[in-house]
C-alpha cells in the first residue's frame, strides 16, 4: 500500500498480481450483488482493473487511517457502481471482507449508494449524476491554493457526463488550471436505456474535454499497465487539470454480460446464474481449468 | 433590543439587508482564516465585494452556474473549508436543490447558502427574479438550518452565526432598503426567537423585513385596544419553539408574516408546530399560491397583502375565531 508519492513503475510481477486481484474482486462483487438481490452488474465489473490498479499501486493511502491528512482522494461520482469500490476497499482492509454480504441491508454501512458519513474511507456521497466532478475540483483547488500533498481523483461514468454539471465543473477546473485533479471516465457506452449514443451522443468526447483546457489520454481500460502510465503521466502535467478517458467492456469477464445494456442496472436472479459468472472468471472464459466447481 | 426611535419609521436608518450579508462575511472571514467565499457572477448586488477586496485569495468568481457552484462549494468544505456560496435566491437555492441536498446536508459539510434578492420587494425585475419558494425548498431538508434576518445589522449577526455552526445553513436577505430598528447588542442566537413587543391578544410573528411592518400593525392596533405580542422569528429552523408555544398559549391566535409563498413557509412551520402541541386559530399573511410581477417594492408589497394594514386586517380575522 503506498504511502508516499508512488513514481508508479510498475513490474511484470506487480502488475499479474494486480491481474490477479482484479478478477478475485470481481467475483466478489458479483457474489455481493447476487446475495444483495438489487444494484448494477455492469458497471462494477468494467471498473475492476481501475480500481484494483488505484487502491493497490496508484492511490496514497492507508485502510487504517482513512481520515489521514494526507491521503490522496479517489471521489466517486457515479455511485451506482459503488460495489466495486466496496469491494476493493474490503481486499485492501478497510473492513473485513465478511461484511460485503451486507450491502443495501438495513443497517449497513454499505449503502445502495455511498454514503460518507456512513463509512471511513469514502470521500463524497453520491448516486445523483454528476456531482462528483465538481466536488472533486473544489478539494483540488484547496490543495492546490494551500499546497497540500494529494492528489485527487474521480472516477465518473460515461452516461453522467450527459448533467450540465459535469461542464460547469470542468470549465472551473480548467479555468484554475487545477493540475492536482485527474478525471477517470469509465466510457463503456451503455447507460440504462441503451447505448449512450444513442441515448445522447457524447462523441467527440476528448474533443470536447481538450476544448475544455484538459489534458486529454485515452487508454484501454483493462489494460492496467496503460491505466497506471496514463496516472503518471497526469501527475507529471502541470498546465492544466487531465482526464482519462478509459474504454471498458460493461460486464468485463463474464461473457453473458458483456456489452448489453440489460446488464447495466441488473444483478445475477439467482445462484445458478451467479455460479455460471464466478465460473467464468475463475477460467478466464473457458481458457483454463478451474480447480472449484 | 429595539432602537429607541422604533415608533417613527422616519427617523429610521434604512439599508438593505444584503449589506449586513456583506460586512458579516468580512467579519466572519477575519476570525475564520478557513472561511471561503463563492458567487456567481452578481459580486457587487450580493455584497461579495467587500470580502473579494479584503481577502482575495479566498473569493472565487464561478460565473453563471449555481449547480457546480453549490458542489464546488461542499468539496472544499470537505478539504477543511467553510464556504459561503451566494447568487440570487432564485437561482441558488433555487436552481441547485440536488446539489444542495446531496452535498450539503447528506454530507453535513460547512456548505452555507446565501440567497439574496429574495421575496417580491426585488421589484421591477419582476417574477422571474422573485423567489417566494426558497424558505420552504431550504427548511425541508433534514440538516439544515434556516435564517432570515430582520434588518441589516440582524443580518450581520446572522452570517457570522451561521459561519460558526457545523453543517450546512440558508441564509436569506433582500435587495430593498428596510428599516434598521434592531440594536447592535441585541443579542442574535439560532434557534432564538425575539420578543420585540409585548401583548396577550394576538401574536404577531414576522421574518425578514416584514418583521417592521408587524410592529407598525401592532402599534395600529394598540389604538383600539388590541396588544399584539410581536415576535421575530429569523431563526425558522431550528425555530425556538418554547417561545412560539408560550405565544400560542397566552395570545390564543396567531397571524404569521413573510415575503415568501404563505404554504410550507415559515407560516407553515409554525402550523406544524401548534398544530400539534397547542393548536390555536392561525392566519397566514404571504402570497397566496401565486407569483409577483413587475412592479415598485413598495406597491409590490401593497398589491400582494404583506404591508402592516394587512396584517391588522388578519390580525382582526383571527381573532374572531379564538
Amino acid at each position: 500500500m503506498p504511502k508516499t508519492r508512488n513514481i508508479l513503475t510498475l513490474t511484470d510481477k506487480k502488475l499479474l498480481a494486480l491481474e490477479k486481484k482484479a478478477n478475485e474482486i470481481r467475483q466478489d462483487v458479483l457474489r455481493m450483488l447476487e446475495h444483495a438481490g438489487s444494484g448494477h452488474s455492469a458497471g462494477p465489473l468494467g471498473l475492476a482493473d481501475i480500481f484494483t490498479a488505484l487502491y493497490f499501486h496508484i492511490l496514497k493511502h492507508d485502510p487504517k487511517k482513512p481520515n489521514w491528512k494526507e491521503r490522496d482522494r479517489l471521489l466517486l461520482s457515479c455511485g451506482h457502481v459503488v460495489p466495486i469500490r466496496y469491494a476493493t476497499m474490503a481486499h485492501a482492509g478497510y473492513f473485513p471482507k465478511s461484511e460485503l454480504m451486507t450491502l443495501r441491508q438495513f443497517g449497513s454501512r454499505l449503502q445502495g449508494h455511498p454514503e460518507i458519513t456512513r463509512l471511513p474511507g469514502l470521500e463524497n456521497t453520491s448516486g445523483p449524476l454528476g456531482d462528483g466532478s465538481p466536488q472533486s475540483a473544489g478539494m483540488a483547488y484547496v490543495a492546490k491554493m494551500n499546497k497540500l500533498p494529494w492528489h485527487t481523483y474521480c472516477v465518473m461514468s460515461d452516461g453522467e457526463l450527459e448533467a450540465g454539471i459535469t461542464w460547469e465543473a470542468a470549465m472551473f477546473a480548467g479555468k484554475n488550471n487545477l493540475h492536482n485533479l485527474t478525471w477517470i471516465i469509465d466510457r463503456n457506452n451503455i447507460q440504462i436505456d441503451g447505448y449512450t449514443e444513442d441515448i445522447m451522443p457524447l462523441e467527440p468526447l476528448a474533443d470536447k474535454f481538450a476544448a475544455f483546457n484538459f489534458h486529454v489520454i485515452e487508454i484501454d481500460g483493462h489494460n492496467i499497465r496503460e491505466f497506471v502510465d496514463a496516472c503518471r503521466y497526469a501527475q507529471s502535467i502541470f498546465e492544466s487539470p487531465t482526464v482519462i478517458i478509459a474504454h471498458t467492456t460493461p460486464g468485463k469477464g463474464v461473457g453473458f454480460m458483456e456489452f448489453d445494456p440489460v446488464w447495466h442496472g441488473k444483478t445475477p436472479k439467482d445462484k445458478t446464474e451467479l455460479n455460471k459468472a464466478l465460473k467464468e472468471l475463475r477460467t478466464l472464459g473457458g481458457k483454463i481449468e478451474s480447480e472449484v466447481e | 433590543m429595539l432602537v429607541r426611535s422604533w415608533k417613527n419609521p422616519k427617523s429610521l436608518l434604512q439599508i438593505p439587508t444584503r449589506n449586513g450579508y456583506g460586512d458579516g462575511l468580512v467579519e466572519a472571514g477575519k476570525k475564520d482564516p478557513n472561511l471561503m467565499v463563492i458567487c456567481a457572477d452578481l459580486t457587487e448586488s450580493t455584497r461579495t465585494e467587500a470580502f473579494k477586496e479584503a481577502f482575495p485569495d479566498r473569493f472565487i468568481q464561478f460565473g453563471v452556474a449555481e449547480q457546480a457552484m453549490a458542489a464546488v462549494g461542499a468539496g472544499m468544505a470537505l478539504a477543511g473549508k467553510t464556504v459561503f456560496i451566494t447568487s440570487y435566491a432564485c437561482f441558488s437555492p433555487g436552481r441547485n436543490w440536488e446539489q444542495i441536498r446531496t452535498t450539503g446536508c447528506l454530507q453535513k459539510t460547512n456548505l452555507k447558502i446565501a440567497g439574496a434578492h429574495a421575496g417580491i420587494s426585488v421589484g421591477p425585475d419582476g417574477a422571474t427574479h422573485q423567489m417566494t419558494e426558497d424558505i420552504a425548498l431550504m427548511r425541508v431538508l433534514p440538516e439544515m438550518t434556516v435564517l432570515i434576518p430582520c434588518d441589516a445589522i440582524e443580518t450581520k449577526k446572522a452570517t457570522v452565526a451561521a459561519a460558526k455552526i457545523n453543517g450546512p445553513a440558508y441564509i436569506r436577505f433582500a435587495r430593498e432598503k428596510s428599516p434598521v430598528f434592531t440594536t447592535e447588542s441585541a443579542k442574535f442566537e439560532i434557534g432564538k426567537a425575539q420578543v420585540l413587543r409585548k401583548g396577550n391578544d394576538v401574536a404577531i410573528i414576522g421574518c425578514g423585513p416584514l418583521v417592521y411592518e408587524c410592529l407598525m400593525a401592532a402599534e395600529e392596533l394598540a389604538k383600539s385596544g388590541i396588544e399584539a405580542r410581536v415576535i421575530n422569528n429569523s431563526s425558522i429552523k431550528p425555530m425556538d419553539e418554547k417561545t412560539i408555544l408560550k405565544a400560542a398559549r397566552e395570545c390564543g391566535a396567531i397571524v404569521t408574516v413573510e415575503e415568501a409563498q404563505a404554504a410550507a413557509g415559515m407560516g407553515g412551520a409554525v402550523c406544524e408546530l401548534v398544530s400539534s402541541e397547542y393548536p390555536v386559530p392561525v392566519e397566514r399573511v404571504g402570497l397566496q399560491d401565486e407569483f409577483g410581477q413587475s412592479g415598485k417594492p413598495a406597491e409590490l408589497l401593497e398589491h400582494y397583502k404583506l404591508t402592516a394594514p394587512w396584517i391588522v386586517k388578519a390580525v382582526r380575522k383571527v381573532i374572531k375565531k379564538k
